[in-house]
């Protein structure tokens, strides 16, 4: 007996949230990547409760998929960042404005 | 409360705290590091919740991997922590009383559904078993994952070495 699966999925959500405020509000590329990464493994964090609960594998086999979504989304988006300062010598998403007049 | 139940909330809140330290702190090495402490806990709470391998995958690709990836980008690029500006409070300020109101509404419905109150009984997903659900039911899928890890593969090394030539292209205008 583990505690009821409403708090998991309380707790899930407030993780989330923290990912979002990251992703949201850090003037800085690398910690937006670090919140979308918090907010990824929050919803892992979910499903396998919800496979626990419901006594399914699904649960569990998505959680895997997360981790390969979340490895190639990092490398993919350093990449890009790391492309985007060489470019600008910034790291601040506010000083990519090229396109603005 | 079960020891089960205490060892939840002792790691939800360790995961909860640590990862508040992350995503405040201005030195990006710091946040790096404190999001392995809070990766080290969703692990533990993996195990707690019947699956070992993604225990294991967690602390591998995760608290491994892709930590060690960015700690490698923010070495490369020496950043400098004064120069990233702090956001305003004036531009917090309606983020945060909105997420606050979706955090009461949350308390509340979870508080009030009769069906919340079930506590989760312990199970235990083998490796072995997991792994042959995986590939008998979902093959096809764990074929499509590889196939995008692939195309990630060829994109980031395109993207490496795009800078490179367009280097090379302005050094040949310039003379």
């Amino acid at each position: 007996m583990i505690v009821p699966y409403s708090h998991v999925l309380l707790f899930a959500g407030i993780l989330f949230a923290m990912g979002v405020v990251c992703a949201v509000a850090r003037r800085n590329l690398i910690m937006m990547l670090i919140g979308v990464e918090i907010m990824l493994n929050s919803a892992g964090l979910a499903f396998v409760a919800a496979a626990l609960r419901w006594q399914q594998l699904e649960g569990q086999v998505f959680v895997l998929f997360i981790f390969a979504i979340a490895a190639a989304e990092v490398s993919l988006g350093l990449a890009l960042i790391v492309y985007a300062y060489r470019r600008t010598g910034s790291l601040d998403p506010e000083t990519y404005n090229i396109l603005k007049w | 409360m079960t020891l089960y139940a205490a060892i939840f909330y002792v790691l939800a809140s360790v995961i909860l705290v640590s990862t508040g330290l992350a995503i405040t702190r201005r030195n990006l090495v710091h946040a790096v590091v404190y999001l392995i402490i809070s990766f080290f806990g969703s692990a533990l709470l993996y195990y707690l919740f019947g699956a070992p391998l993604l225990a294991a995958l967690e602390i591998i690709i995760y608290a491994g991997a892709i930590m060690v990836l960015f700690l490698f980008i923010i070495m490369m690029l020496r950043i400098d922590p004064s120069a990233l500006r702090r956001p305003l409070l004036k531009e917090w300020l309606p983020a945060g009383a909105l997420g606050l109101i979706y955090l009461a509404i949350a308390l509340l419905v979870v508080s009030t559904d009769p069906a919340s109150q079930t506590p989760l009984m312990t199970g235990l997903a083998r490796p072995r078993v997991f792994g042959q659900f995986l590939f008998q039911k979902y093959w096809l899928s764990v074929e499509i994952i590889s196939f995008l890890l692939l195309i990630v593969l060829i994109g980031s090394l395109y993207l490496g070495k795009a800078y490179a030539r367009g280097a090379d292209d302005r050094t040949e205008e310039k003379p």
